[in-house]
């Protein structure tokens, strides 16, 4: 019925009196308000639709506000030394967060290393380069990635990964790179390296879809002109679509970082669970979320709770500093490139 | 066009009434859903209990069989951690909670309600390890456990292991010692056994469910432990008996105070409680670590139900009055086939007698 029915007030109003309806009421403007659409309506939508975006902002608020109260016994008797001690000693109520967000950022850092560049290439294939008929089967493959729990992630690690980097992965790159001091000591399989894999490979789907997105929103008029003036393949990518969608991709990276910087599950299954600060990849680590996954259940004592609440403030700020630094740069690099294209 | 307009006109009210009709039928039908919930709470009435995952298997055992023989009122437990367990109870939200440690001083002058602490049955931790080609059972003592997580002791072929095992060829390879990475009550009693025993450890490191362990990797939960252990060659770590047992995993002996090295079973764990019998306080708050006596195994504890005396309501607190005096006498039977060890009988004739400090 509802179907049925828009079709038959618009024939009407063409056929009856298209003539004598003054200019400023359109046909479909007078269906609509005989429907019972109008100001009313419209504010109604403007009221509701701004309500659903101050919630997030409520949201947000609500909990940095709890963090903050239920933190304050820690942030109170600490101070700042919270975030440069390294010690994390519940017996001794000592109590030091350095250790976990060196792990936390290490391991992000490392996982962006491995997925960016493997996400953008997926990316690149998918949009320029993939034969039809794979492209859907190879998008549906990479968004599948992102479907998967991150405890049957964890759980695949200690099953494959942790051997692999134990017996496989580790003593090749100790004998090559040992040099460097990032792949010393001895190598059990769980540290910062296997959590930094694991973690790529669950910011992979995120990022390299997003950047798909991106760069297939890049006017096709764009890769034309590129190619018209006598540019490769590759060049018309570089200048013609990479260039064109990296404000994206700079968004799709900060959204992988995101996951990675608060993921919990996987990354406490094989980092090693030891507050230490190591040069080594191979050593074990710890993060700001898997503290507090392990031992916020059976905290005993008022600073010991404040203080791992605190630890989830701590993180809440590395996110939104983080998140921070990686917008300025999207600003610099915009703004210098506008800039040039004007000189 | 008027009859048009009409139509239109006829359709919307239509379509109010629809969704006028939609939204009574629905606020009636929820109303309904609430009665009928409502009844049925009221029919059979549930208890909130909630703690120590450590007897978390025996407990739910001994819920569904006392159920099933008294049925009426259910009992949902929750193993949520001992910390939270004695939280919860202190904060009055729970009928019961459950713990592994038995709560200190401070916790019980902070907690809002009055708890009685009822020992139920006694658990063990024992050390697991991993050494390819190396049969048979290796021997611990307090000093080289403590030595292994000191990481004083570095390799298997250190001297101290190679006294505690003769003709044992030990391999000169480093040991990985794996640890509990959250909190936890099999912590809490490896820590204090390790405390009591080892100097070193006591002034160094101290007794909790979490502490600062200056070397190794840790591992969430025992499944965790287990399975790195098993997966690392030349790894070292700690579960609890009835975790290894189930598994079949093998495990080693320790050293008790008396001298003898002991593999844990049920048996010689009730024993050690009997063999700490008399120094046993009247409120049952006790460990009984590197308990002294022959034949007993030294990392040992009670876990506790946390009842409080002051219950939430009658009915509630006759059933768990029931429930704990079934316990005492046919459940701790039970415990033995889930590889807990009971408490002595004596010691069960003690806990009877303090249950009527409970009020009703």
């Amino acid at each position: 019925m509802a179907t049925a029915s828009p079709p038959q007030p618009a024939q009407d109003s063409e056929t009856s009196r298209p003539v004598r309806r003054p200019a400023s009421t359109s046909p479909v403007r007078s269906f609509l308000q005989a429907r019972g659409s109008g100001a009313a309506g419209d504010h109604a939508f403007a009221v509701t639709v701004m309500l659903c975006a101050c919630s997030v902002l409520a949201v947000v608020v609500l909990v940095f506000g709890v963090l903050l109260v239920h933190s304050r016994l820690s942030l109170r008797t600490l101070g700042l030394h919270f975030f440069y001690s390294g010690d994390w000693d519940p017996v001794h109520g000592s109590f030091g967060a350095l250790p976990f967000l060196f792990g936390t950022l290490a391991t992000s850092a490392i996982a962006l290393i491995l997925a960016v560049p493997l996400a953008l290439g997926v990316a690149v294939f998918l949009t320029e380069m993939c034969p039809l008929p794979l492209r859907t089967p190879l998008s549906f493959l990479t968004e599948l990635l992102a479907a998967i729990p991150s405890v049957v992630y964890g759980l695949w690690a200690i099953a494959v990964l942790v051997p692999l980097v134990r017996d496989r992965i580790g003593p090749p790159l100790q004998r090559t790179l040992g040099w460097t001091g990032f792949f010393r000591g001895p190598n059990f399989g769980v540290g910062l390296l296997t959590a930094g894999i694991v973690l790529a490979i669950m910011v992979l789907p995120v990022i390299s879809s997003i950047t798909r997105d991106v760069m297939r929103a890049v006017p096709v008029a764009q890769r034309e002109a590129v190619l018209a003036l006598g540019a490769t393949r590759w060049e018309m990518i570089r200048i013609g679509v990479l260039k064109n969608a990296r404000a994206g991709i700079v968004g799709a990276v900060i959204l992988g970082l995101g996951r990675a910087l608060g993921e919990t599950m996987a990354v406490t299954m094989v980092i090693g669970n030891h507050p230490a600060i190591s040069q080594s990849l191979f050593a074990p680590s710890y993060t700001l979320a898997s503290v507090i996954a392990n031992e916020f259940a059976e905290a005993t004592g008022d600073l010991y709770v404040s203080a791992l609440i605190e630890i989830g403030l701590a993180l809440f700020l590395v996110t939104i500093v983080v998140n921070g630094v990686a917008r300025a740069l999207v600003w610099a690099v915009t703004r210098n490139s506008a800039t040039g294209a004007r000189a | 066009m008027r009859s048009e307009r009409h139509r239109l006109k006829l359709f919307r009210m239509l379509r109010t009434c629809a969704v006028a009709l939609f939204a009574t039928g629905a606020v009636l039908t929820t109303s309904a859903c609430k009665h009928r919930s409502a009844a049925s709470t009221g029919r059979a009435g549930s208890i909130n209990a909630a703690g120590a995952s450590f007897p978390y298997p025996l407990y739910s055992e001994w819920f569904s069989r006392f159920d099933k023989e008294h049925p009426g009122i259910e009992i949902n437990y929750q193993p949520i951690g001992s910390g939270g367990g004695i939280r919860q109870v202190s904060d009055g939200i729970l009928d019961f909670g459950a713990s592994d440690g038995p709560m200190s001083d401070a916790q019980m002058a902070a907690s809002k309600v009055k708890v009685l602490h009822v020992p139920t049955v006694l658990g063990a931790v024992v050390p697991v390890y991993n050494l390819p080609q190396i049969g048979g059972e290796l021997n611990f003592s307090a000093g080289t456990i403590a030595g292994i997580y000191l990481g004083t002791i570095v390799r298997w072929n250190d001297p101290q292991l190679v006294r505690d095992n003769p003709g044992i060829p030990l391999p000169e390879h480093e040991i990985l010692p794996v640890y509990r990475s959250d909190g936890s009550g099999t912590t809490f009693v490896l820590t204090d056994y390790l405390s009591k025993a080892s100097q070193v450890w006591r002034d160094r490191i101290g007794r909790a469910t979490s502490v600062k362990w200056p070397i190794g990797i840790g591992e969430k939960g025992s499944e965790g432990v287990s399975g790195m252990v098993r997966q690392s060659p030349y790894s070292f770590g700690y579960v609890e008996m009835n975790y290894a047992a189930q598994n079949g995993m093998n495990y080693g002996r320790v050293q008790n105070a008396a001298g003898e090295w002991i593999r844990a079973s049920t048996e010689n764990v009730a024993a050690a409680a009997a063999a700490e019998q008399d120094s046993i306080p009247a409120d049952f708050r006790v460990s009984i670590t590197n308990a002294s006596g022959a034949g007993v195994y030294p990392i040992t504890s009670f876990t506790w139900l946390l009842i409080p005396v002051t219950p939430k309501s009658a009915t509630n607190g006759r059933y768990i009055r029931k429930f704990l005096e079934w316990m005492l006498k046919d459940g701790e039977d039970l415990a033995p086939s889930l590889h807990y060890a009971p408490l002595p009988v004596p010691l069960r004739q003690k806990v009877l007698a303090s249950l009527t400090a409970l009020q009703s």
